[in-house]
């Protein structure tokens, strides 16, 4: 499982307890503590909170997140340990000798309660028109405390405008409560940097550098902030009235494309168990919601691969055979619309080394304007491209000035999995209970692009392609399983050795083929440092997805997320996968028909190059 | 601002990258000096100082805003500040208020146009059994009567 990221940054208050051998103490790593009443054997240096978790006892938290360094600021997590004036935060305490912790007692029962009414005083709004109705933590915690009116009054006025200036996330800071789960995604966990706390006191709110809208600052759009929120203070910029607009105006010829991760978490906004596969019911649920064709995304993410893999092998034999130095080695996936912005924003210079591919959801939509248009007999004018995609910075991306390729807008509107499940609940439908069907023809459900939703994905699918290009036969590993592609550690370094080369290929025969795979821009970043530095000379191909997991915890799927949540998505596609007949991405019968009808130049050639691919801009870190 | 007035400052900090270190915990002392020398932190400086320190620009923003001695806007080159903590309320802060923004003809939180003074309120400067108190930059004047201040006023002008 993903370890928790914490960086350098943090202060060393905040920093993880390291229990080392040293201060373990003389009766082993075992400590005795009191929980209301009952004894309990923890490690040393487990908090009270984690302590109480293990054991089955609840305690409310709010600005504690697994994913996150501590910080301590809400205070509803306090306990009463005897010997101890005060209320410690459970979450920051760490159990160091043998204390009697209580939980229960009235004093903790009345502090959380007056700290949950302080919190209340200053939360604008009222919970029937607010997104997180039924979603919300700290609408959870005023049920759970019996909250019945507010002790401390209740501010009927805004204090803030919401901020609607970027596409993918808005901020209304009137829902805020300070505590700072934003601020630690977008500094530890990413790396980015865009929210911090400033002014003081009662004047204290999360802003961004200057104070500026979120649009004129450097963020990434990856929406890592809006899945770690307790309250509605963050949310993605939602489509879905101009969606159903389109859908209900019968000239109107609705196109979505589904990702694979939404189907992953579709289901838990639903009630369901993390890891409940969703994918050929959300297909119904689409069709009754009124949408002309449902297509599968798993289609442009295998002509992803047949397009970044040939660019790769163009790239090698550039170098290879002509020598041509110049070549920009490894060559770095450009399918997270998240990292796209990061690296446009940190590190401008190194824009060459990106596949200038275009994302598969934009892909799609440059294919559904054209080709698919073409082939219905359909005006690309009278087409809206809708894109199901787990991710908020797939806003941003299909607003770009230069994804208008097919003449058209590619990609018209990207939804996100939470305002999907809205729609479908909207229309008076329970997903769960849905028939099963399938996707819309010409482009089925097949090939290798389903496992792009988890982070490795898109380095195991284009290792299978690529492989079986050059050397005609299927990659080296059971059931084509990659495994040293798959898992959660920040960044992987792998390899795989090819031998006995086609003809055609001559020239990669006894390429050690090494890659590298990180997720979460925290990791990318020291990803690009080592490139900076010069220490990535021997490899070949870097995924990089922003967000922690891969898609499967993008910055659109249901709230919350954990590591644990991940974990269960990523099992679910690598599971839904394994079943399909067909994992290489060339063999997928629609790639195939698309080469010989559209694209028939193949791939990275004049066509592909005009619809399929892009450039980059080099946005700098610095803000006038 | 101009490209050589920039260049000008990147060394500035620089240097006092040089002298504080390049950590993050120089972050302050640096944001001193500019402050002192510059009576402000323009933008510019603040991602500078992110950049040389290696952290996010708001991040830097984040500390200027907390404390109400650094300042964002340029200011006057006095910056009076009347203490408003409860004591010199007491004391009689409201006249000492008045004579300020009679006298200097600007109200509180704003600057004279010749950008001589900046009038501001400030909390408790430890001097409440001497209120109502006021500073001048980094003097310290108590037992304020309004016509002390004019006193005062006349010797900065």
């Amino acid at each position: 499982m993903e370890k928790t990221q914490h960086t350098h940054r943090a202060p060393v208050s905040h920093q993880p307890l390291v229990v080392e051998k040293g201060n373990l103490g003389e009766i082993g790593s075992l400590v005795e503590v009191e929980i209301n009443g009952i004894p309990y054997k923890v490690p040393i240096g487990t908090t009270i909170l984690e302590a109480c978790r293990q054991n089955n006892i609840h305690i409310p938290t709010l600005c504690y997140h697994e994913d996150l360094c501590l910080a301590g600021v809400c205070r509803i997590c306090v306990v009463e340990v005897e010997g101890m004036k005060v209320l410690p935060t459970s979450c920051t305490f760490p159990i160091t000798n043998r204390i009697k912790v209580r939980t229960t007692s009235e004093k903790v029962r009345k502090a959380r309660r007056h700290i949950l009414d302080l919190l209340l005083s200053e939360h604008y709004g009222e919970c029937y028109s607010c997104h997180r109705n039924g979603n919300c933590e700290l609408q959870t915690l005023a049920k759970e405390y019996g909250v019945d009116f507010y002790r401390f009054g209740h501010i009927t006025e805004r204090r803030h405008k919401v901020d609607k200036s970027s596409y993918s996330v808005i901020r209304d800071m009137d829902k805020c409560i300070l505590c700072k789960r934003c601020v630690r995604t977008c500094i530890d966990l990413q790396e980015v940097g865009a929210l911090e706390a400033t002014q003081r006191g009662d004047m204290t709110t999360i802003s961004t550098f200057l104070d500026k809208p979120l649009a004129d600052v450097i963020c990434i759009n990856c929406g890592q902030c809006i899945n770690r929120c307790p309250t509605a203070a963050l949310k993605a910029n939602d489509p879905s009235d101009e969606i159903w607009a389109a859908i209900d105006d019968p000239e109107m010829h609705v196109v979505i494309q589904t990702a694979p991760s939404p189907r992953s978490g579709i289901g838990e906004e639903f009630g369901c168990e993390p890891g409940t596969s969703m994918t050929y019911k959300l297909n119904t649920a689409l069709r009754m919601i009124g949408f002309d064709a449902v297509l599968d995304t798993n289609f442009s993410a295998d002509l992803t691969i047949m397009e970044e893999g040939t660019e790769l092998l163009l790239r090698l034999k550039k170098l290879l055979v002509e020598g041509d130095s110049s070549v920009k080695l490894p060559q770095f996936t450009s399918c997270s619309p998240g990292w796209i912005k990061y690296i446009e924003h940190f590190y401008p210079d190194f824009l060459d080394y990106l596949s200038s591919c275009k994302s598969p959801q934009q892909m799609f939509g440059a294919v559904i304007k054209t080709f698919y248009a073409q082939e219905r007999n359909i005006d690309p004018n009278k087409i809206v491209t809708v894109a199901l995609m787990p991710c908020s910075a797939k806003k941003f991306e299909c607003n770009r000035p230069e994804m208008t390729d097919s003449g058209f807008k590619d990609v018209d509107y990207g939804l996100t999995t939470r305002e999907m499940a809205q729609m479908i609940r909207e229309a008076g439908l329970h997903l769960p209970e849905l028939q099963n069907s399938a996707f819309d023809e010409p482009f089925g459900d097949t090939g290798s692009g389903l496992i792009f939703g988890a982070t490795g994905g898109v380095m195991e699918s284009a290792l299978r392609t690529a492989y079986a290009l050059v050397t005609g036969r299927p990659v080296p590993f059971e059931n084509l399983q990659i495994l040293p592609c798959r898992g959660f550690e920040g960044v992987r370094e792998a390899s795989v050795l090819l031998e006995n080369v086609l003809p055609d290929w001559s020239f990669l025969e006894g390429v050690n083929l090494k890659f590298m795979i990180a997720h979460g821009t925290a990791n990318a970043k020291k990803v690009m440092d080592a490139l900076a530095r010069g220490e990535l000379k021997d490899i070949h191909f870097v995924e990089i997805m922003a967000c922690p997991g891969g898609c499967i915890g993008g910055g659109g799927q249901p709230i919350p997320t954990s590591p644990e949540i991940r974990q269960k998505r990523a099992e679910l596609i690598y599971n839904e996968a394994a079943d399909l007949e067909i994992n290489e991405s060339f063999r997928n019968p629609s790639i195939k028909y698309i080469y010989e009808k559209f694209l028939t130049e193949g791939p990275c050639r004049h066509l592909s190059h005009k619809l399929l691919h892009t450039h980059y801009v080099k946005r700098g870190k610095y803000i006038d | 601002m101009l490209v050589s007035e920039k260049n000008a400052l990147t060394i500035e900090i620089e240097d006092l990258t040089k002298s504080f270190g390049d950590q993050r915990e120089s972050l302050l002392p640096i944001l001193q000096e500019i402050q002192l020398k510059h009576g402000h932190i323009s933008d510019f400086a603040q991602q500078e100082i992110a950049r040389l320190l290696d952290i996010h620009p708001v991040e830097v923003y984040g500390v200027v805003t907390f404390y109400s001695f650094l300042s964002t806007e340029p200011k006057g080159r006095l910056i009076v500040r009347l203490c408003q903590t409860i004591t010199c309320d007491l004391a009689g802060k409201e006249a000492i208020a008045n004579t300020l923004e009679k006298e200097l003809q600007i109200k509180f939180g704003e600057t004279t146009p010749d950008k001589k003074f900046t009038l501001e309120y400030c909390n408790c400067i430890g001097m409440c059994d001497q209120g109502p108190a006021m500073l001048i930059n980094e003097q310290v004047f108590t037992k304020l009567t309004p016509s002390k201040v004019i006193e005062i006023l006349k010797k900065f002008n």
